[in-house]
């Protein structure tokens, strides 16, 4: 009844039918797939206690791993801000032959799945691949080395920065630009003043995402990875290791911080999104 | 049928859009909304649709509450600002939507939702775009699709949200007129939302002028018009001129005429001096050859057209005074820029400052 | 164009940027897929349609189409309800409801998996209470089904919500208005103004349902033949040194990834101005 959908004072009353029905449906869905399951990890990570499981999570092979997963997924998407800027631009400022199909291409690493990649990847760094045996002799060893890992991230986390650019650019008005000419910038002083600044929040966030990616990424690296102990092991595959030798409370342990860097990670990136939409001047 | 709107108050979280109002309407009225936008129309008419549930009050359809039924079982033909057409449907589905989704064992057979769409069609002069799709058309024909669609349904009463808002000036006045004959035509009770006194004050029987969520005078285009209830209408039905002036008494001398001070609400006056605004139509205005009046100095001429406007100065009063004369006149006084000339009203209304809104809301309003 | 255009670069520059972007995007993007493709016909037609004929391949195959086949339609219709409820309503807290939806997007797979194995697993907190009910849920196909509705839990909403919300409800309530019912409401109106939208969230639903690795091979068990899916039977061949076999069966997975594109690529131009958000 209306009078009844009246009094609820958070949700404003509407002739628009359901609801109650999708409202409910999703609630009890999200619950059961997503919450309740999360919810089990924090549990499981907490029956450890808080002396133990800083120890699990702060085990020197822990340690490594985070170091090497995050560090990895730093650079990599360094690299993809850089590339991913270039990218952006030149599918929007320039015409050239076959664009629209580069242009869907950038989105492969979202559809391509990630054990394919991973084993492509191998194959072409390793010492025989077509891309291995090209720079092994020059003393680059990627295939089985951290290096290798950096690599797989790039692949992954290459549409984000690009995606996020590619709209932005599309909407700078060209006016600025030849407002900036118009008073004497060249080039070069343009776009460092008037169109990075632009597009600087939408890189961040792409980086971000990127970044957020490329720490829990698994599949497109194991294959490239070596996965030595210490040495080139990401923290994915430990937590795999655990769950593999039933260590189940340190795999939980050590998941548990991986989500917890994964919030703090989604928050950033919200904030960054909301910053990048102000600069957008929505 | 008698529509019926009893102390309808209507919050939005901590906004209140509409304050307890009332209005009656009559059987084949055509009634208009009008008021500036935040005045709370649309929200009024939705609230008369099902569209939207008042917090307090009610709306009654002949003697009935409807407070109970939605949008769809209260029959009334609502047509939407945008139009609200269904983009993936033809012109022709768009119409017989209302028609198709009745319950299976009310429904009109195909052919007849044939014959009554096509007639719609032909009412709204759209038989050749039977088939086009909404996107396909000018504002205009989306106009009247949407006012087809609303009537296949047989409303008892139809509802119109700013029905000539998004259309240009020629197809509005035409839209304008075939409307009223259509309502007329169909003896419809039909009550629209707009922001254009001049359509308002054309089309309407009645009008309701609203402000800030209530209702500040409800009359025939030529009361709210002659004879304004309150400083607000005054301003924003009209060009007017608005003069400070000093009450004495419940008495005004402005110009050569003795005007009684009014309130609007009924309050009684205070007593003695107090401060007051004067409301002149430009039309009110005579002006005569210096030393018949209240001095004045010419300060622009408008002359092109059958009225000439003239703007001119009076010694203390802030904004320049708008008068509108006969171009007759006008050639007779022989105006000209910086001339002395005499000032006289011959009709205006007084009201405190305390009645007074803020700023004029300009000449067309919004 | 003989004058110099004020806010474009030289020609030089031009070129050189553009050959950088493309041998970036032929290093990383174009490389990988070729070596699928030439990996996998390493050994004639032949040995690549035998690789693809093996029993353990065609079980991989129908496990993954039987996993797509439940997960998808899950998550459609949950797509479509959490975008009704979100954007055809005004109520608190939904943003912070936008944020739970999109949360499976920001969980590693690994841990996409985990959580279910702490769950449902032997050692699991509901494990003791399923063992003595003989019902099998981790290692074993409904693991591998739940851990997938996982991993794309988010597509088909968030393609959906930001479409309805541009639409409005105006639609609906001249709908409404006309004596329309609340299904006839969804299925006349609101469902053929998303149906683009809608079609896009489930190919790339699709896409990633079938292709997930991580969160699957943790709720696996990868027992050959039983809850192997393509990509775990890929990563077992591989492994194996199989790698004619592992690059055939991954080529499928790459076909499939190459068609999910273009049938992208083909509705953001046929129907960019239905797909809502900035994919016009």
């Amino acid at each position: 009844m209306s009078s009844a959908a009246s009094q609820r004072s958070w949700l404003t009353p509407s002739v628009v039918p359901g609801f109650g029905m999708t409202m409910g449906f999703t609630l009890v869905y999200l619950s059961l797939i997503v919450l309740l399951p999360l919810a089990a990890l924090v549990v499981r990570a907490g029956g450890l206690g808080w002396d133990q499981f800083v120890a699990v999570v702060t085990a020197p092979r822990a340690v490594a791993a985070y170091r090497l997963s995050f560090g990895a997924a730093f650079i990599a998407a360094a690299i993809n801000i850089v590339f991913g800027v270039l990218v952006a631009w030149v599918l929007v400022r320039y015409r050239f032959p076959f664009k629209r199909l580069v242009d869907g291409l950038v989105d492969l690493p979202f559809a391509l799945p990630t054990a394919v990649a991973g084993i492509a990847l191998a194959t072409l760094f390793s010492k025989n691949g077509w891309i291995g045996s090209v720079v092994e002799p020059l003393g680059l060893k990627v295939a089985f080395t951290p290096l290798g890992v950096m690599v797989a991230l790039v692949f992954i986390g290459l549409p984000f920065v690009v995606r996020t650019v590619q709209p932005v650019l599309q909407d700078l008005d060209k006016e600025v630009e030849e407002a900036a000419a118009s008073l004497g910038a060249d080039r070069f002083q343009t776009f460092r003043h008037v169109i990075l600044p632009s597009i600087l929040p939408a890189a961040v966030t792409g980086f971000a995402l990127a970044f957020a990616r490329a720490i829990g990424e698994y599949g497109s690296v194991i294959f490239i990875a070596g996965n030595l102990p210490m040495k080139s092991e990401i923290v994915p595959l430990l937590i795999i290791i655990k769950l593999e030798q039933f260590d189940y409370r340190g795999a939980a342990a050590i998941g548990a911080a991986m989500l917890a860097a994964s919030f703090v990670l989604l928050l950033v990136i919200n904030m960054l999104q909301r910053w990048s939409r102000q600069r957008m001047g929505g | 049928m008698v529509i019926e709107v009893r102390n309808v108050t209507k919050r939005f979280d901590t906004f209140t859009a509409l304050h307890g109002l009332n209005l009656q309407i009559q059987p084949g009225e055509l009634v208009a909304l009008l008021g500036p936008s935040g005045s709370g129309k649309t929200t009024l008419l939705r609230v008369i649709a099902g569209l939207e549930f008042a917090n307090e009050g009610q709306i009654l359809f002949d003697g009935t509450d409807a407070g109970g039924r939605h949008v769809g079982e209260r029959r009334v033909g609502f047509v939407f600002q945008h139009y609200a057409l269904f983009r993936h449907m033809t012109v022709f589905e768009n119409i017989a939507f209302g028609l198709r989704v009745v319950p299976r064992q009310r429904r009109m057979s195909d052919s007849d939702i044939k014959k009554r769409v096509n007639s719609l069609l032909s009412l709204v002069q759209l038989d050749r775009l039977a088939d086009r799709y909404p996107t396909q058309l000018s504002g205009g024909q989306r106009q009247r699709v949407a006012l087809a669609r609303a009537l296949a349904i047989e409303p008892r009463v139809l509802l119109l949200d700013e029905p000539f808002g998004a259309l240009d000036a020629k197809v509005r006045k035409e839209l304008r007129r075939w409307l009223r004959r259509l309502h007329d035509d169909m003896g419809l009770t039909s009550i629209f939302v707009t922001h254009d006194q001049e359509e308002a004050l054309e089309l309407a029987d009645r009008v309701v002028v609203m402000n800030q969520g209530a209702i500040e005078q409800v009359g025939t285009p030529e009361e709210v018009y002659d004879s304004p209830a309150t400083p607000f209408v005054y301003e924003f039905l009209g060009n007017v001129n608005r003069v400070p002036c000093r009450i004495e008494n419940g008495k005004v001398s402005l110009w050569g005429v003795d005007v009684a001070a009014e309130t609007h609400d009924g309050a009684t006056l205070p007593a003695g001096e107090t401060a007051g605004f004067a409301y002149v139509r430009p039309h009110d205005i005579e002006l005569l050859p210096a030393g018949q009046g209240e001095p004045a100095v010419v300060r622009h001429v408008a002359a092109a057209g059958p009225t000439a406007r003239i703007e001119v100065s009076v010694q203390g009063v802030q904004p320049l005074i708008e008068a509108q004369l006969s171009r007759k006149r006008y050639l007779d006084l022989g105006l000209k820029v910086g001339q002395q000339v005499a000032i006289a009203a011959r009709a205006a209304r007084v009201f405190p400052a305390s009645a007074s809104p803020g700023p004029p809301a300009g000449p067309a309003g919004l | 164009m003989g004058r110099i255009n004020p806010i474009t670069e030289r020609r030089g520059l031009r070129a050189g940027l553009i050959a950088a972007s493309l041998l970036y995007i032929l290093l990383f993007l174009v490389l990988p897929v070729v070596t699928v493709f030439t990996e996998a016909l390493g050994k004639g037609f032949g040995g690549y349609f035998t690789a693809i004929n093996d029993p353990a391949a065609r079980s991989a195959i129908k496990l993954t189409l039987l996993t797509a086949a439940i997960a998808v339609p899950f998550n459609m219709a949950f797509g479509i309800a959490a975008s009704w409820a979100i954007a055809k309503f005004e109520f608190r807290g939904k943003s912070v409801l936008i944020t739970l939806i999109d949360l499976p997007f920001s969980v590693s797979p690994v841990i996409s998996g985990l959580i279910y194995v702490l769950l449902f697993g032997a050692q699991g907190i509901l494990g003791p209470w399923l063992a003595e009910h003989d019902i099998q849920i981790v290692f074993a196909v409904p693991g591998i089904v739940l851990a997938t509705i996982f991993v794309t839990f988010p597509f088909v909403a968030r393609e959906l919500i930001p479409l309805m919300q541009e639409q409005g409800t105006e639609e609906e309530e001249a709908a409404r208005s006309l004596g329309a019912d609340g299904w006839q409401t969804f299925w006349r109106v609101t469902l053929p103004n998303i149906r683009w939208g809608l079609l896009y969230g489930v190919l790339l639903c699709n896409a990633r349902a079938m292709g997930e690795f991580g969160a699957v091979s943790v709720v696996s068990g990868k027992i050959r033949g039983l809850t192997n899916t393509m990509p775990l039977h890929v990563e077992i061949l591989y492994n194996e040194y199989n790698i004619v076999a592992a690059f055939a069966v991954a080529s499928l997975l790459a076909f499939l990834a190459l068609v999910t594109l273009v049938a992208k690529g083909v509705l953001e131009w046929a129907y960019g101005h239905e797909l809502g958000g900035a994919r016009a």
